[in-house]
C-alpha cells in the first residue's frame, strides 16, 4: 500500500516533469515580465539534476564493542551518491522534487538505496498541495523537539552524518493555506514512520528487554482511522512569529510489552497513541532571536499513567536565545524541560528493577558557531547538560570548504553521565569521532 | 585702483561659484540620503540576478549566484527583500527574507531546504560577511543614515564624474572608523567608497565599475544602476566582484511574495 502511494507520487512527478518539458516550447504562454526584460535567448532546461557524493566514517573511541556488534570500532563507514532531480512547470504552479540516495555501507557490506524525499506539488491561489515523501520541520528548538512531531533519525545524527539526515520524510499529503491574516498547514500521514533509534549493533544504549529471545515490532496499520494528522496555524502577531500546533498520531519511539513478566520470551515493541497540542513564538529581541515553545503530550493509551509500557502524558517547554557576539560568531542558549503527569501512578506501576525517571527532566544547551576566512572554515560546538539526569552530550565540529563544491568536516559525539539509563548517559560507551568528505554537483 | 580692479577681475569668476556653493550646497546628510535612495530604493520594486565572485589574493575563485527581489513599502522607508540562491550546491534553494525598517531592527528569516525549515535569524549581524563575500549584510541592503555623522569634505572629479566626497563616521563602534564616499553629483550613486580601520589605514575599497541606465517596466522612468561592483579587502587582497544582470524595475512585485510561503515555494516566475 505504501509502495502504491509512492508509485502514485512518482507518477504525478513524471506528469509534472513531462508537462514542464512540454512547456519548454516557444508557444508556452507566460506573463513573466522579468523574462521579457531579458536580452539573452538561452535555452532553459526544465529538469534540474544535482546532488552530492558523500563519504562518512565514524570510529568509536571508547575501545568497547557492542555484544554481537558489527564493524569493530567503526560506527559508520559509507559512501553515498545523492541524486536530486527537480522540475517545475513554467508558471511554477506544478513542481516535483526527488532526492534519492544510493549508498554502500562498508560495515554491513551491502549496497542499498533510500528515497529521502519524493513529492509532487501543486499551487493554486492561496493553497499549496504536496503529495509524497517529504521532510517537514516545525518548532523553534535547536535539537530539542516539542511540536516537531515528525520522524527523526537519531542513529544518523549520533554517528556523524550531516544534520539533514536527522530528519526523516513522512509519506503523506500536506496542504497549506497562505492568507493575508492567517496561514495554516495540515499534514495527513497514512503510513507511519518511526524514529530511527541507535541500533544495538553499533551503539551502547539502555534496553532492559534486549535479552528477550523474540523481538517483535507492531506498527500502526494503514487505514483512515490510523492516519496521523498534524495541524499548524501561524501568523505574525505584533513582533512575534506565532504558531499553534495540534497532532493526532503516535509516539515515534516504541514502548515494549512482554508476554510474561517473570520469564519473558517475547518483547513486542509498539507505538502508543499520542496527541500533542502546543504553541511557539519567536521574535527579534536585543539584537538576537528569542524563542519560546510549549507542548502538551497527551498519551492517549495511558491517560491514568498506570501502564509502565507506555510513556505518561507530559508537558514539554523550551526557551532559547540566540545572537551574534562578534562578526561571524554566533551563540545560542536553550533551556528545555519535560514534566511528567501522574508521577505517582508511574512510580507505583514501575516494575521492580527498572530505573526510575524523575518527574522533571531539565536540559540546558549552548551552541557556538564561529566562521573564519570568508566563511570557508566553520568551528562549532553543541553542548547539552541535564542537571536532573546528570548527563551530557558534546558535539564539536570543524568544517572546511576547499572549493565551492568540495568540503571536509571532522567532529566528535561525546556522551556521558552518572547513570547509563538516562537519555545521554546510556550512550556513554558510544563516544565517536567522525570524518566527512562531500562533493556537490 | 588698478590693483583693486585686478583683484576684482580675479575674483569675478570665483565669486559666483562660492555664492552658488553657499546657496545650493546640499547638506552632507541630504546627499547621503539621496545616495541611499539612488542605490537601494530605485523604483517601486526591483528584480535582479546577482553573481558574486569571491577571489582570494592568489586568484582562487568561489562563486555565488542568487536572485534578489526587492519591494519598497509605499509611503514609508521600509523595504522587503527576497533572496534566492542558485549556486553553489550546498546553499542551492536556500532563501532569505528580510523586512527592513530604518528605525528599528530588521525582521529576517532563512529557509534551510535540506530540512525544509524556516527560521528567524538575528538582525544584529548586519556587519557580518554576506555569504562569505567582502560585502556585509549592510552593504547589500543599506546602512541607516542616522547611524553615522556625515561631513561634506570636498567636491572632485572621479573619472568622468563630478562627485561629492562625503566622510561618514559611525556613531557607535563598528569594525571601521570612517568611510569616504565619492557620490556622483548627477546620479547620486556612490562610485567609490573607502573604509578606514582604527589605525586610519584603508581597509576596504568599494568601486562601482559599470553604471547602466535601466528602463522601468512601462517605460516611464529609468534608473541608473551599478551593474558591476567590487569590494576589495585592501589588507588581505581578497576581493568580491559583483555582476548584476536581468535587472528589471517597476514589475509589480506583489507584497505577498515577501512571505514565509515564498521561502518554501519560491515564486518560480521571478527567480529564474
Amino acid at each position: 500500500m505504501k509502495a502504491t502511494f509512492l508509485l502514485l507520487s512518482v507518477a504525478l512527478t513524471c506528469l509534472i516533469a513531462s508537462a514542464s518539458m512540454a512547456q519548454d516550447g516557444p508557444a508556452a504562454p507566460t506573463s513573466d515580465v522579468a523574462n521579457s526584460a531579458q536580452t539573452g535567448k538561452e535555452k532553459k532546461i526544465p529538469v534540474e539534476i544535482h546532488g552530492f557524493l558523500l563519504g562518512d566514517v565514524a570510529v568509536r573511541t571508547t575501545g568497547e564493542r557492542p555484544f554481537k556488534g558489527e564493524g569493530g570500532n567503526f560506527v559508520l563507514g559509507e559512501g553515498r551518491l545523492r541524486l536530486d532531480i527537480s522540475g517545475a512547470t513554467r508558471s511554477g504552479k506544478g513542481y516535483f522534487v526527488t532526492k534519492g540516495d544510493t549508498f554502500y555501507d562498508a560495515i554491513a557490506k551491502r549496497f542499498a538505496g533510500e528515497l529521502r524525499e519524493g513529492y509532487a506539488g501543486y499551487s493554486r491561489g492561496p493553497l499549496d498541495l504536496r503529495l509524497g515523501r517529504q521532510i517537514i520541520t516545525w518548532g523553534v528548538g535547536d535539537l530539542f523537539f516539542v511540536n516537531d512531531v515528525f520522524p527523526k533519525d537519531w542513529e544518523s545524527f549520533f554517528s556523524g552524518r550531516p544534520m539533514e539526515y536527522l530528519k526523516r520524510g513522512v509519506d503523506g499529503a500536506r496542504i497549506r493555506y497562505s492568507g493575508s491574516s492567517l496561514n495554516a498547514e495540515i499534514v495527513a500521514v497514512p503510513f507511519f514512520t518511526p524514529d530511527s533509534l541507535p541500533s544495538a549493533k553499533r551503539f551502547f544504549f539502555f534496553d532492559p528487554f534486549a535479552t528477550v529471545r523474540n523481538q517483535r515490532e507492531e506498527k500502526p496499520a494503514v487505514g483512515a482511522a490510523n492516519t496521523e494528522v498534524a495541524l499548524r496555524v501561524y501568523r505574525k502577531l505584533a513582533e512575534y512569529d506565532v504558531s499553534v500546533y495540534a497532532y493526532r498520531g503516535y509516539w515515534r519511539s516504541p514502548g515494549a510489552r512482554l508476554d510474561n513478566l517473570a520469564a519473558p520470551t517475547t518483547a513486542t515493541r509498539f507505538y502508543p497513541e499520542l496527541s500533542v497540542y502546543g504553541l511557539s513564538a519567536q521574535r527579534g529581541f536585543f539584537e538576537g532571536v528569542f524563542s519560546l515553545e510549549a507542548g502538551y503530550y497527551d498519551s492517549r493509551q495511558d491517560r491514568s499513567g498506570r501502564d509502565a509500557a507506555i510513556p505518561n502524558s507530559q508537558w514539554r517547554v523550551l526557551a532559547g536565545y540566540q545572537r551574534e557576539l562578534a562578526q561571524d560568531f554566533t551563540a545560542g542558549v536553550q533551556v528545555y524541560g519535560e514534566i511528567m503527569n501522574d508521577y505517582r501512578a508511574y512510580r507505583d506501576s514501575l516494575p521492580a528493577g527498572m530505573p526510575q525517571q524523575d518527574r522533571f527532566r531539565g536540559v540546558v544547551s549552548a551552541r557556538l558557531t564561529r566562521m573564519l576566512k570568508y566563511q570557508t572554515w566553520t568551528l562549532s560546538l553543541f553542548a547539552a547538560y541535564s542537571p536532573t539526569d546528570n548527563d551530557y552530550f558534546l558535539q564539536p565540529e570543524v568544517s572546511h570548504k576547499l572549493t565551492d563544491n568540495l568540503g571536509v568536516s571532522a567532529g566528535a559525539n561525546i556522551f556521558g553521565g552518572k547513570s547509563e539509563t538516562t537519555f545521554f548517559g546510556q550512550l556513554n560507551r558510544s563516544d565517536n569521532v567522525f570524518f566527512r568528505v562531500r562533493y556537490d554537483f | 585702483m588698478r590693483y583693486t580692479t585686478l583683484s576684482f577681475m580675479l575674483l569675478m569668476p570665483v565669486l559666483p561659484c562660492i555664492h552658488a556653493f553657499a546657496q545650493n550646497k546640499p547638506a552632507a546628510t541630504e546627499i547621503v540620503q539621496k545616495s541611499q535612495e539612488a542605490f537601494y530604493y530605485s523604483g517601486n520594486d526591483m528584480k535582479s540576478n546577482v553573481t558574486m565572485e569571491l577571489i582570494t589574493a592568489d586568484g582562487k575563485k568561489r562563486t555565488r549566484v542568487l536572485t534578489m527581489l526587492r519591494r519598497n513599502d509605499p509611503g514609508t522607508a521600509n523595504q522587503k527583500y527576497f533572496l534566492y540562491f542558485h549556486e553553489p550546491g550546498d546553499v542551492r534553494r536556500m532563501a532569505f527574507l528580510v523586512w527592513k525598517y530604518p528605525e528599528k531592527d530588521d525582521d529576517r528569516w532563512i529557509f534551510i531546504p535540506a530540512v525544509n525549515m524556516v527560521r528567524r535569524v538575528a538582525a544584529k549581524d548586519s556587519r557580518s560577511s554576506f555569504v562569505g563575500s567582502d560585502f556585509t549584510y549592510e552593504d547589500i541592503s543599506g546602512r541607516d543614515v542616522p547611524a553615522d555623522t556625515h561631513t561634506l569634505l570636498r567636491e572632485e572629479r572621479l573619472g568622468d564624474a563630478d562627485c561629492y566626497v562625503i566622510q561618514s563616521v559611525p556613531k557607535a563602534a563598528t569594525e571601521y572608523t570612517k568611510k569616504l564616499a565619492w557620490i556622483d553629483k548627477k546620479t547620486f550613486l556612490p562610485l567609490k567608497e573607502e573604509y578606514y580601520d582604527a589605525q586610519n589605514q584603508l581597509a576596504r575599497l568599494f568601486t562601482a565599475d559599470k553604471i547602466e541606465n535601466v528602463a522601468g517596466q512601462g517605460g516611464k522612468k529609468s534608473y541608473q544602476t551599478a551593474t558591476k561592483r567590487t569590494m576589495k579587502n585592501v589588507k588581505s587582497g581578497h576581493r568580491t566582484d559583483v555582476t548584476i544582470t536581468r535587472v528589471a524595475y517597476d514589475i509589480g512585485l506583489d507584497d505577498g511574495i515577501f512571505s514565509e510561503r515564498s521561502l518554501q515555494n519560491p515564486p518560480q516566475q521571478w527567480i529564474k
